[in-house]
């Protein structure tokens, strides 16, 4: 049914929409959060910036990563400085790729979700002697729960969905970056169409039972997609 | 121990020039219109906004100056909102636990067992915000302000988003508040009832000025507020309780002017009570009437008169030292000959104790 390489595909898939995530999370959370409450004027800047990631085609994405990741890019020559190898072909380049792609699926839900609170009852709890801090874990986060578990299962669920960026930035190594997609991909370019419908059939069930889960789970779902 | 306060504030619309000193004790309420800058006036003292122009001292403590800004949390205040703002994913008692454990005397949640008791609100412990009446809220709400323990209670119109009946409902529990209570309350309100039921000393807020300010008795009976020109206009007369009348279920209660009678209540004889005579239910006659079924009659003297809204007078009248209004018709002033030094009796029709 799954041959050893579909397997690892499967696990690095995983284990990269799953770093991907928590990355997402715990960087996401702090900028929504500034998104949603500054009142700075070139606040516009930011938005657009973490948005292009919805309008451009993954392979653009995708080949200014993978510059800017090799031996002669920022990222790589940083990489390269600190004793490690450039980050093109590598998995923790698949992991910056893409937490970049997924960024609008996790920021956008927090950022509505953190606006919808209002200002009120952050203004309670201040009233109520919590400093700033406190407020923002005992009121915002929970208060902000649904656009968390909107934004994490948008952000894993789409970095189990990419295609384009990983192919640019990962390439197809088996068994170090190769995921689902680009194993899907190698099945028909190679007309092995029963593997390429084993692993098709996997990610539509996972992704379709995922998505069913949140829009049991949170009735305002619909309200807090991008 | 007084609150000092000065703010000067300036937006597009709308400017705040106010500066007062109140006693920090009692209840002392900020009156006026909508618009007239309450809630921006108690939200500066709350240290929710933050303005350059401002200077705050309460008692001891220094919480706002040309160089200093206490922000809110560190503010020994409670503060009761408009709306009941209950956190909706807690329950009643982690709200109030929120409240409690914040609290740097860390007090045990049975010790907040008197106010939860105070505000009648035991038997919604374990409810969730939602599943609350808009006053049952605005109860948790106040209780959850005091469980910080907090030096001075503000209160931005905590009736105002409830209807009619809720507010009946809830106001005897602001009564049993200022009556329990030893800390400051400030309460802003626009209705004159409120005001009278609950308030020691009050601020007029007009236009974004402080109008007057003073006891409440004082200002109620001043011709220059607007306190005294509405038809809800009304008297507040401090009294002592005489005795009770056990046969026809009455309370008498002396005051400066004379005896009134009002409804059997529980207060002990001897105690201070506070009366309110609305002007409308004032009438005025040259002789004492004995056929009569008004029980409140006592002698008083003019001394000004002032139109109101035709075809009305108020009458301002001394009984004893204290100040009250009547409110009667242009024709009937001309046939009594009322004018200031007249000598006349009061029958009030209506004589409401307040707590």
């Amino acid at each position: 049914m799954f041959s050893d390489a579909d397997l690892a595909a499967f696990a690095i898939t995983l284990k990269l929409a799953l770093i991907a995530t928590v990355v997402l999370l715990v960087f996401g959370t702090p900028l929504a959060w500034w998104l949603a409450r500054t009142r700075w004027r070139y606040k516009f800047v930011v938005e657009a910036l973490i948005a292009l990631p919805l309008v451009l085609p993954p392979t653009v994405l995708g080949f200014y990563l993978l510059i800017a990741l090799g031996p002669q890019g920022p990222l790589g020559k940083i990489a390269l400085a600190t004793g490690g190898r450039p980050l093109a072909f590598t998995f923790t380049g698949l992991v910056i790729g893409s937490v970049i792609y997924s960024l609008p699926f996790v920021i956008q839900p927090l950022q509505n979700a953190f606006t919808s609170i209002g200002r009120r009852p952050l203004e309670v709890a201040a009233t109520l002697r919590a400093a700033p801090m406190d407020r923002f874990f005992s009121v915002a986060i929970p208060l902000a729960r649904p656009g968390f578990l909107t934004a994490t299962v948008l952000g894993f669920a789409h970095t189990i969905g990419e295609f384009g960026v990983v192919l640019m930035i990962g390439g197809n190594i088996p068994g170090e970056t190769q995921v689902l997609s680009i194993a899907i991909y190698d099945h028909v370019e190679s007309l092995d169409y029963v593997h390429a419908h084993w692993l098709a059939a996997s990610l539509l069930i996972f992704s379709l039972a995922l998505l069913m889960l949140v829009y049991a789970c949170n009735r305002r779902f619909r309200l807090l997609l991008p | 121990m007084n609150i000092v306060a000065r703010f000067g504030i300036r937006r597009k619309s709308f400017s705040l020039q106010a500066h007062f000193t109140v006693p920090a004790s009692g209840v002392t309420g900020i009156f006026g219109a909508s618009g007239s800058g309450k809630t921006t006036l108690l939200r500066a003292m709350a240290g929710l906004d933050r303005h350059s122009d401002g200077y705050l001292k309460v008692g001891q403590a220094l919480w706002q100056d040309k160089a200093l800004f206490v922000p809110a949390h560190q503010r020994d205040i409670g503060y009761v909102f408009q709306e009941p703002s209950l956190f909706t994913h807690l329950t009643v008692r982690e709200n109030l636990d929120y409240a409690r454990t914040r609290n740097p005397q860390r007090p045990s949640f049975d010790s907040l067992s008197p106010l939860i008791g105070l505000m009648g609100i035991a038997p919604l412990l374990t409810r969730h915000p939602a599943t609350l009446s808009g006053g049952e809220q605005q109860r948790v709400a106040i209780c959850r302000a005091l469980a910080t323990g907090p030096g001075m209670l503000l209160m931005d119109e905590p009736l105002a988003s409830l209807d009619y009946d809720r507010q009946q409902d809830i106001l005897p529990y602001l009564e049993a508040l200022h009556a329990q209570l030893d800390i400051p309350i400030l309460y802003v309100s626009h209705v004159v009832d409120e005001i009278a039921r609950l308030c020691d000393h009050l601020i007029v807020l007009d236009n974004g000025q402080v109008s007057a300010s003073g006891p409440v008795q004082e200002l109620f009976t001043r011709l220059d507020l607007p306190l005294s020109q509405g038809a809800l206009a009304e008297t507040v007369i401090e009294a002592v309780v005489d005795s009770h009348d056990q046969q026809y279920a009455l309370t008498h209660v002396e005051f400066s002017g004379g005896m009134l009678t009002v409804t059997r209540c529980q207060v002990d004889v001897g105690q201070a009570v506070r009366v309110r005579i609305a002007a409308k239910d004032v009438s005025l006659t040259l002789e004492h009437q004995t056929n009569t079924s008004i029980l409140n009659i006592f002698p008083a003297t003019v001394v000004q008169v002032v139109p109101t809204t035709e075809p009305l007078l108020t009458v301002q009248l001394t009984a004893g030292d204290e100040l009250l209004l009547a409110h009667v018709t242009r024709k009937s002033a001309d046939a009594l000959g009322l004018r200031p030094g007249r000598s006349v009796y009061v029958q009030a029709k209506s004589v409401a104790l307040l707590a």
